[in-house]
């Protein structure tokens, strides 16, 4: 059952399987309320000379059919608070990250690398357009911004998405977790060129990464 | 202070017989001439809603190719179809069509009362609707092309003329939105007055069918929203014409401030258009199960805590925003709280039906799929509920599919309902019911050839609202998806043409309509098809429930509202 | 569920509210009216406390203070109060059958309705000379913070206001014609009080407005 695209952060595995329990809980009752609906359809049809019962309803049926999706629903809830809060909460990012600024703009990527140094903000500062090259099994935090009008930046096979909003300084982080290319798209509409604004994630070995860096500067 | 006596009088003023044809089709203060004219400007505007979207799936279909006869969409074009096809179709078609049309022509007929308790404030509404309307279809041929920043205008995209490269083409849009606002507040101060003070005796609000206790909670939805996104659109029309900088972060303005004001307004709007759905299918379906409604109180009491909750939801489509994550905990709570009061009516319209002796009319059966489609798409709520599994599903064909299982396979299922159990009423002739079925199979199937397979492009991660798919690679393997529901949407527009003749040959040709040909309970079954201006030669004085189907003992399995209770003389 | 019904003849209560259909409608009408300025005074919130800093009142303009002119606006806002308590005794007047009194206090609402709107344009053309505008001029976008973004609110705001109030001083004086022409008397008087409803609502809004906007 492949339906979501491949995972390749270290929070998709998680993410991928709230998704599936919703999809279980919520197919069971789909198929439940389907059943029902064509069951009744042919058992209850009109015929002449039968009559409907006359019932108004019933306070147990309805008491039942209350309280268990309000249950499914907590549950549902606190299992996703969870992964929630690993991949949004600020106070939840890794801490020995790599740190990569993203400024969106109509239509193109920009990411400034820290440089040698290991410090953004600094002279030896590289910016790279709508690459972003990242070590794989090694947290990324990114800081986001615009400097138009409101971009989203997602990477499928990460499961992440973050919006990008002009004036603002968003962050997001990720961890890839296996070396390829991944494909990166603006997912909020942003203009004449939206459906072309896109980008590569390069995840590299540590090794590449640390090489391909050192050309970099 | 003699206004209420008088408004509550009957009506049976001998000179309306004598009224021009202007005063008594065009400038007409009847609501039911009024419900009747909100019906074809409201169907046209669906039809030119489905042009929209037929444009904008040919090429997600069939990217960059030549639609025979009208050319390849440019991107700019694309931008502008996707903008208008979501305005049109939630603005000019769904809402007037349950609002406009339904408010109108059944509140006062299924209330017991002679009219509006504005009619002429009614007429300026309708009007007002046909403005905007114009104004709206204008913009589509300005310079510049139409407002291309989304039905959802995120400023500051919609904010800066440069940024989609339509300028007058956003503006009148704005006005439009404002127009429209004008008319609908105009029309929900209507409902909620005739609602409160233009009972029938006897028509206590629980003795009130589903249909007008969702279209009064609906008109109350609408005159506390719409004034919110009158407010914001004209702040965006003042960023774009007169300097101010309410958007625009280079100078101090806040983008996420539009989308709080927009979606403050925009949830709720999504329960404007779907709880008129709600009651109308409960009315439909308890006509057709020849039952009573299962759990009425609860009924209401769900429609009452769906409008309530959905003032505390919208931070659901800023989950990505950018918004603090510790409201994105909060908003998804109450979210969910939602599916709550939801869940409960699916399964109260399955009670209906159980044990019920059901007649396969028309209306029901469209009310039959209404329920089918709307659980899916309720159930497909839940993902996006979830703050986590929104992080990824956000912004992708599987909202896409959400909202159309909700306002398509939802509301617009019940607009079908209606306009086939109503139609006798409000034209005095039957459709055709076995053109109704047909209309109605074909719409079903082709419908979830549509929108079913936007599921799977969501979970594969397929943006909306992008141009040209196959400019991605892992969104090629899914081209021939993409091309499939192409080919389903052209068929399931092309299979609405049996329901535009019907309607039509119908309209003059349909068998003459008793004054009750499904047997309803409901006042408005109780005189002539159609009423005279006036509706009630006297006012009716209402004695029971609305849905008294199948009462054991009795005669017929349907007992009108207006019967008195046996014994009594 | 079946409450006895009384049977017709002897149908004595209506459902309805007893309120007249007007009165009613003017009320929903003003709920609406009430969430619009929320969205307009929500933004203003959102916007000023979303930023650092802010012009306020009492400080020196050189120093970032507020270029409007207080003492003005506070006289302005006096007489609109005024205008609300002429309004009570015109309905008062006419609830009591007194024609003559219902004419006078009407025509000095609307006459201090209409002064508040005349107050306020001079107060525009004088702030807009200054070069206080939703652009603000190069020099006072030097000393006023957020100068821009305090014109933008500041002008939309009072703006809506000034006319909400325009619009009520022209049914005020269409009222007053008709008190003029003996329409309304002692039992019927529905119009006066359905416009006095606006006018107090309108005046509480501006109650409002002058305190978050002038005030602090
Ligand atoms: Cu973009
Ligand atoms: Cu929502």
């Amino acid at each position: 059952m492949d339906w979501l695209p491949g995972a390749a952060s270290s929070y998709a595995a998680d993410l991928d399987r709230i998704f599936y329990v919703i999809l279980a809980i919520t197919g069971l009752i789909f198929v439940g309320v389907q059943v029902a609906l064509v069951y009744f359809i042919i058992k209850y049809r009109g015929r002449k000379g039968r009559q409907a019962s006359y019932v108004e309803g019933s306070t147990k049926a309805e008491v039942i059919w209350t309280v268990i999706p309000a249950v499914i629903i907590v549950g549902i809830a606190v299992a996703s608070q969870t992964v929630w809060s690993e991949i949004k909460d600020p106070n939840h990012f890794p801490t020995d990250a790599l740190e990569v600024n993203v400024e969106a703009r109509q239509f193109a990527w920009a990411f400034t690398y820290p440089g040698a140094d290991g410090e953004l903000g600094t002279d030896d500062d590289y910016i790279r357009y709508n690459q972003m090259h990242v070590p794989v099994n090694r947290p990324v935090v990114f800081n986001l911004t615009s400097v138009d009008v409101v971009h989203s930046f997602f990477v499928p096979a990460f499961r992440i998405k973050q919006d990008a909003v002009p004036g603002m300084n968003l962050r997001a982080w990720f961890e890839a977790t296996e070396v390829g290319e991944y494909e990166l798209a603006c997912a909020e509409l942003c203009g004449v060129a939206h459906g072309l604004m896109k980008g590569k994630i390069i995840v590299l070995s540590e090794d590449e990464f640390q090489s391909w860096a050192a050309e970099q500067s | 202070m003699a206004t209420a006596a008088a408004a509550a009088a009957p009506l049976a003023d001998a000179h309306h017989e004598e009224l021009s044809f202007i005063r008594k089709y065009i400038f007409s203060t009847d609501h039911k001439i009024i419900g009747i004219q909100f019906l074809f400007a409201s169907l046209a505007f669906l039809v030119l809603g489905g042009v929209l979207a037929i444009l904008l799936r040919w090429q997600l279909g069939f990217p960059g190719e030549e639609l025979p006869g009208v050319g390849t969409v440019a991107p700019k074009f694309y931008n502008s179809l996707v903008t208008m096809h979501g305005t049109f179709m939630v603005f000019f078609a769904v809402m007037p069509l349950l609002v406009g049309v339904y408010a109108n022509y059944l509140i006062p007929l299924k209330i017991g009362a002679p009219d509006m308790a504005f009619p002429r404030l009614n007429m300026l509404s309708f009007w007002m609707f046909i403005q905007s309307g114009i104004v709206m279809t204008a913009s589509l041929f300005v310079e510049g092309g139409a407002a291309g920043s989304g039905w959802t205008a995120y400023a500051p995209l919609s904010a800066v003329p440069q940024y989609t490269g339509a300028s007058l083409g956003q503006q009148l849009w704005i006005l439009s939105i404002v127009l429209f606002g004008a008319s609908s507040l105009l029309g929900s101060v209507n409902y909620i007055t005739t609602v409160i003070n233009m009972r029938a005796p006897g028509m206590t609000l629980f003795r009130m069918p589903l249909s007008v206790w969702a279209l009064f909670i609906t008109a109350i939805i609408a005159l506390l929203a719409i004034p919110i996104i009158a407010a914001a659109v004209i702040m965006l029309f003042f960023d774009l014409t007169l300097g101010t900088t309410f958007f625009l972060p280079a100078d101090g303005g806040q983008p996420l401030l539009w989308q709080h004001l927009f979606w403050f307004f925009g949830h709720p709007e999504v329960y404007i258009l779907i709880l008129p759905a709600m009651g109308i299918i409960s009315d439909v379906i308890a006509n057709g199960s020849r039952k009573p409604v299962f759990g009425y109180h609860s009924m209401v009491l769900a429609i009452i805590a769906i409008a309530f909750l959905g003032w505390i939801t919208w931070g659901h489509h800023m989950f990505q925003s950018g918004m603090n994550p510790l409201l994105g905990t909060s908003f998804m709570i109450s979210t969910m709280a939602i599916a709550v009061p939801s869940a409960i009516k699916v399964f109260n319209w399955l009670g209906t039906m159980w044990r019920g002796n059901i007649r396969f009319h028309t209306p029901m059966l469209w009310a039959i799929g209404f329920v089918s489609l709307f659980t899916v798409g309720g159930l497909s709520g839940i993902f996006m509920a979830s703050n986590a599994v929104d992080i990824f599903i956000h912004d992708t064909y599987f909202i896409v599919a959400h909202i159309h299982y909700v306002l398509f396979g939802g509301s617009l299922m019940a607009i079908f309902a209606a306009v086939y159990f109503w139609f006798p009423k409000m034209f005095g002739r039957m459709m055709s019911e076995t053109w109704g079925k047909i209309h109605f199979v074909l719409t079903f199937i082709f419908y979830n050839l549509t929108f079913f397979p936007m599921h799977i492009l969501g979970m594969a991660g397929h943006m909306r609202r992008i141009y040209d798919p196959t400019q991605y690679e892992f969104l090629q393997p899914y081209q021939p998806m993409n091309r499939f529901i192409t080919i389903s949407a052209i068929l399931l527009f092309v299979v609405q043409l049996p329901f535009i003749v019907n309607f039509f040959w119908s309209l003059f040709r349909g068998k003459k309509a008793d004054i009750n040909p499904w047997q309803d309970n409901g006042l408005e079954w109780t005189v002539p098809s159609p009423p005279p201006h006036g509706n009630f030669a006297m006012t009716p004085t209402v004695y029971r429930g609305p849905y008294e189907f199948s009462v054991p003992g009795a005669e017929a399995d349907y007992m009108p509202q207006s019967v008195p209770p046996s014994g009594s003389q | 569920m079946n409450e006895a019904i009384t049977l017709p003849g002897g149908v004595t209560a209506e459902p309805g509210m007893r309120i007249y259909n007007q009165k009613l409608g003017m009320w929903i009408f003003l709920a609406s009216e009430v969430m619009f300025f929320t969205g307009l005074i929500g933004a203003y919130i959102i916007l000023r406390f979303g930023t650092t800093a802010w012009a306020l009142p009492g400080v020196p303009l050189e120093e970032g203070g507020t270029p409007l002119a207080i003492n003005l606006t506070a006289f302005n806002t006096f007489m609109l109060i005024c205008s609300s308590v002429t309004m009570v005794k015109a309905f008062a007047a006419i609830e009591h059958g007194d024609q003559k009194g219902l004419r006078r206090y009407l025509v000095a609402t609307v006459l201090l309705g209409a002064a508040f709107v005349g107050i306020q344009v001079v107060e525009y053309i004088a702030l807009a000379h200054e070069g206080f505008l939703p652009r603000c001029s190069e020099e006072l976008a030097a000393v006023v913070p957020n100068c821009d973004l305090f014109g933008s609110t500041f002008y939309t705001m009072t703006g809506f206001h000034g006319t909400h109030v325009s619009i009520g001083v022209l049914c005020m004086i269409w009222v007053t014609v008709k008190a003029f022409r003996g329409k309304y008397t002692k039992e019927n008087h529905g119009g006066v009080e359905v416009i006095g409803l606006y006018w107090h609502f309108v005046d509480l809004v501006w109650i409002m407005l002058f305190t978050i906007v002038y005030l602090i």
